[in-house]
């Protein structure tokens, strides 16, 4: 029997608890319409069911409709604990239990199935005159909670990297920023409910992210200030506050695809104008960092400026350029690395690399990568800054999703095909992040193969933190699948940067093909290295995949990564020597030994420096995943010594990327 | 007469036929539900009838599903409680008790017990609610001064 009555007085909350909107579900005749009488006399709405299957198809119906839910726990058709679940994972709404037994154990039970309440039959009409107490308290915590499982769905799909610990690592991290990110079911600021006093959260969607982006490059990263973006933007219900944060997060993506493209561009000229990209980064949170690497050696600068095209897209797509072209060329010129380890570390080297390889040019939307690279590659030794520049992009392709990548590049490592597959791995990255535009382009035109390192690296820019400590080994770029995995929406449009991943994932075994052969899985591992810092964004990229958002701010969050990196690597630089260990720990790790030689010679001290610092931000960002993502490395004695630089950076930097990370949550509100 | 009613009323609960949900639903009676007690009263009847009648039909099966026997009880626990039907309730609880363990005697002998209380019950709800429907205007002409 079912009884429907819907009052509709149509009053809303004029007067509250009164018209409360509430649905009953009771099999039992009698208690059913005892319950309405009582609820009726509390001036509540009521509308009553004797099937569980008939609520949910009520509620189904219009999510808006009810306020509450109240029902008994014995039914026949369902158990009103299973029904109480399913109400709360798809309405979220509050559902109070109701039942004659009060026995703690059922109500516990109900407790961890999440009813608000539990009341005991017969009920009281005292007891139902304050249920309304908790709508208004789901209400409150509503954006908080809400993204929970639904999101979390969608999260898992997008998070492409099941690969076992950045997957483990990813989703967790992920779940917890898309269940906040994906809180807000648009993109815009949508006020689901009148009553809730919080804003809801801004969901970076694709879209609004290419809109951002696409504002941004307009602008020139230069001159993209929150204000102007937004009115570029012209969406509704964002606010600067909102727009500020998640340039922040982008600008981090950028440092850190740069840095890993800089790696790959070590070679000076990219370095050069590596650093002046991530220089700007630096006013970033983390960009600071960057900042004294341009001082040095703006080798490149003007290579690297070239990247910067359009602001923040410039950097990335310098990034994304200096990786592939560094990429290609280190791979392909182990002498890259060299070059590249000048003082600039890796990154530089990186550049230069990538500026001869140029493949990665359609990287960036703007970019002139080849001319980049080329200069990248003049600035092979360009000055730390330069290399910082490669080493930030290789980072921040770490970050996003080359981490190898970046490192990669200035260990020549990539000689040739990481090379290309930092570039691409770098595009992907970058574009995976939906700054895919510009990089998804690259990514694609670039080896893949090469990218494989690199992109292994960006795709998980998350893991490309790990990459970048792993930066010597290709391997890194191998962990850009990460990155490649997330559906970030992204990458579907660009497929450049993440629809990369994939590709990433298979030019990371290229690379290791060519060099570092490290298999995907290793690019996972690279990951870590690179990802640590990145990983963590790419990770989310990946996971999030769903929202875009979610992916930049992954790399942003690797971007936040590679800039304190940067900064570290900047003092690296000078341990460049160790760090070329490192890397070439990396390496061999990754790539399996070969990018590791190469990163050695290269000299990758810098990059080693860089890597290393690069880890560390990716450590930093990733040092939640990282932690446990470290711990495979060891594999390698080199690796291990790295791993534990990267802790120790990791510490170090841990609040740097901690605060990189922060950004990204793009918290409601925002 | 009122005080026949009031009266009568007051013998059930000393008795231990009603309790204070019925007082209640007395309570939840008023000008928008003028004849809300009867009508969930009536609606008690039809849906205990139900339920007592699958219940002796399960209790003929053997062996004895107890599961399913519970089950049935657990309703007419919560219909008789919602009502405030107190001696009913007691029953049913004893004969969950006696499901809960597989008593299987305990059952039926409880049943036979429970429908004893149910029909006493019925009878003396009834002869109240004439009762007060004779009366009924009276009372409500005087509630509503």
């Amino acid at each position: 029997m079912t009884v429907e009555k819907i009052m509709s007085d149509g009053e809303g909350y004029d007067d509250f608890p009164a018209g409360l909107r509430v649905l009953a579900v009771d099999d039992n005749p009698i208690c059913l319409k005892l319950l309405e009488t009582l609820l009726r006399k509390c001036q509540y709405h009521v509308t009553t069911t004797s099937q569980a299957r008939m609520a949910l198809k009520m509620l189904r119906e219009n999510k808006d409709r009810f306020d509450l839910v109240i029902s008994d726990v014995h039914m026949p058709d369902m158990d009103g604990f299973k029904l109480l679940e399913l109400v709360g994972l798809e309405m979220d709404l509050p559902v109070i239990m109701l039942s004659e037994n009060g026995d703690p154990k059922l109500v516990m039970k109900g407790v961890t199935h999440g009813a608000c309440d539990y009341l005991v039959k017969p009920v009281r009409i005292e007891e139902l005159r304050n249920i309304w107490q908790h709508v208004i308290r789901k209400k409150r915590t509503k954006p908080k909670n809400q993204h929970g499982s639904a999101d979390q769905g969608n999260d898992n799909q997008s998070s492409g990297e099941g690969n076992g610990p950045h997957a483990d690592r990813n989703g967790k991290c992920n779940r917890k920023r898309k269940d906040e990110e994906d809180f807000s079911e648009d993109n815009e600021n949508e006020n689901e409910d009148p009553a809730a006093s919080k804003k809801p959260r801004v969901v970076w969607s694709i879209e609004l992210h290419r809109k951002f982006v696409a504002a941004v490059s307009q602008l020139g990263i230069e001159k993209a200030v929150p204000k102007r973006i937004l009115d570029l933007m012209n969406v509704e219900g964002l606010t600067r506050e909102n727009v500020a944060s998640h340039l922040q997060k982008y600008r981090l993506y950028l440092k850190r695809i740069s840095s890993v493209a800089s790696q790959q561009a070590n070679m000076v000229a990219a370095l050069g104008v590596k650093d002046s990209h991530f220089m700007r980064m630096a006013p970033f949170e983390g960009l600071g960092d960057f900042r004294p690497l341009s001082g040095q050696g703006r080798l490149g600068s003007a290579a690297l400026s070239h990247y910067t095209t359009g602001g923040m897209f410039g950097r990335l797509n310098t990034p994304n350029v200096n990786l592939h072209n560094l990429s290609p060329s280190t791979l392909i010129q182990p002498n890259h690395g060299q070059n590249i380890t000048n003082s600039i570390s890796a990154l530089g080297k990186v550049h230069p690399a990538l500026a001869s390889t140029n493949q990665s040019q359609s990287l960036f939307q703007g970019i002139p990568s080849s001319l980049e690279l080329d200069q990248l590659q003049q600035i092979k030794c360009g000055t730390g800054m330069a290399s910082f520049n490669a080493m930030d992009n290789s980072r921040l392709r770490n970050k996003f999703s080359d981490p190898g990548a970046a490192i990669n590049s200035s260990s020549n490592i990539f000689n040739s095909s990481t090379n290309m597959m930092l570039h691409g791995s770098y595009q992907q990255t970058m574009s995976g992040g939906g700054f895919g535009d510009q990089s998804s382009q690259n990514m694609a035109s670039l080896n893949l193969d090469s990218f494989n390192v690199s992109v292994n690296s960006s795709s998980r820019l998350l893991d490309s933190a790990t990459i970048q400590s792993s930066t010597t080994q290709p391997a890194s770029l191998l962990s850009t699948e990460p990155f490649h995995s997330q559906p970030l929406p992204m990458s579907t449009t660009g497929n450049n940067g993440f629809s990369n991943d994939p590709y990433l994932q298979k030019n990371a075994i290229d690379i290791s093909s060519t060099t570092m052969s490290l298999p995907l899985e290793d690019s996972r591992e690279m990951h870590y290295q690179q990802g640590l810092v990145g990983d963590i964004p790419s990770q989310r990229w990946g996971e999030q995949g769903q929202s875009y958002g979610h992916g930049s701010t992954a790399t942003f969050g690797s971007l936040n990564a590679h800039i304190p990196v940067s900064g570290l690597s900047h003092s690296l630089d000078h341990d460049s020597g160790i760090i070329n260990e490192k890397m070439g720990v990396f390496t061999n790790g990754r790539l399996g030994g070969g990018a590791s030689t190469l990163m050695l010679q290269n000299g990758n001290e810098k990059l080693a420096s860089e890597s290393r610092g690069m880890a560390n931000d990716s450590f930093l960002l990733e040092q939640q995943k990282i932690q446990s993502v470290f711990a495979p490395r060891s594999d390698d004695p080199l690796d291990a010594m790295m791993n534990a630089m990267i802790k120790r950076e990791q510490e170090e930097t841990i609040a740097n990327c901690d605060f990189g990370f922060d950004e990204y949550s793009f918290e409601s509100g925002m | 007469m009122q005080r026949q009613l009031a009266n009568m009323k007051q013998t059930l609960f000393d008795q231990g036929y009603l309790d204070e949900q019925f007082i209640q639903l007395e309570e939840l009676q008023d000008d928008a539900n003028p004849n809300f007690v009867e009508e969930v009263v009536t609606l008690y009847y039809r849906d205990s009838a139900r339920l007592i009648q699958n219940i002796e039909q399960a209790l003929e099966k053997s062996p004895l599903d107890f599961s399913k026997l519970e089950c049935l009880m657990h309703q007419f626990k919560g219909s008789s409680s919602s009502i405030g039907a107190k001696r009913v309730k007691s029953e049913c609880t004893q004969f969950k008790e006696h499901c809960r363990v597989g008593n299987a005697d305990g059952c039926k002998r409880t049943f036979q017990q429970l429908k004893k209380e149910y029909a006493t019950l019925r009878k003396k709800v009834e002869v109240y609610f004439q009762f007060a429907r004779q009366i009924g205007p009276v009372e409500k002409a005087c509630r509503s001064k």
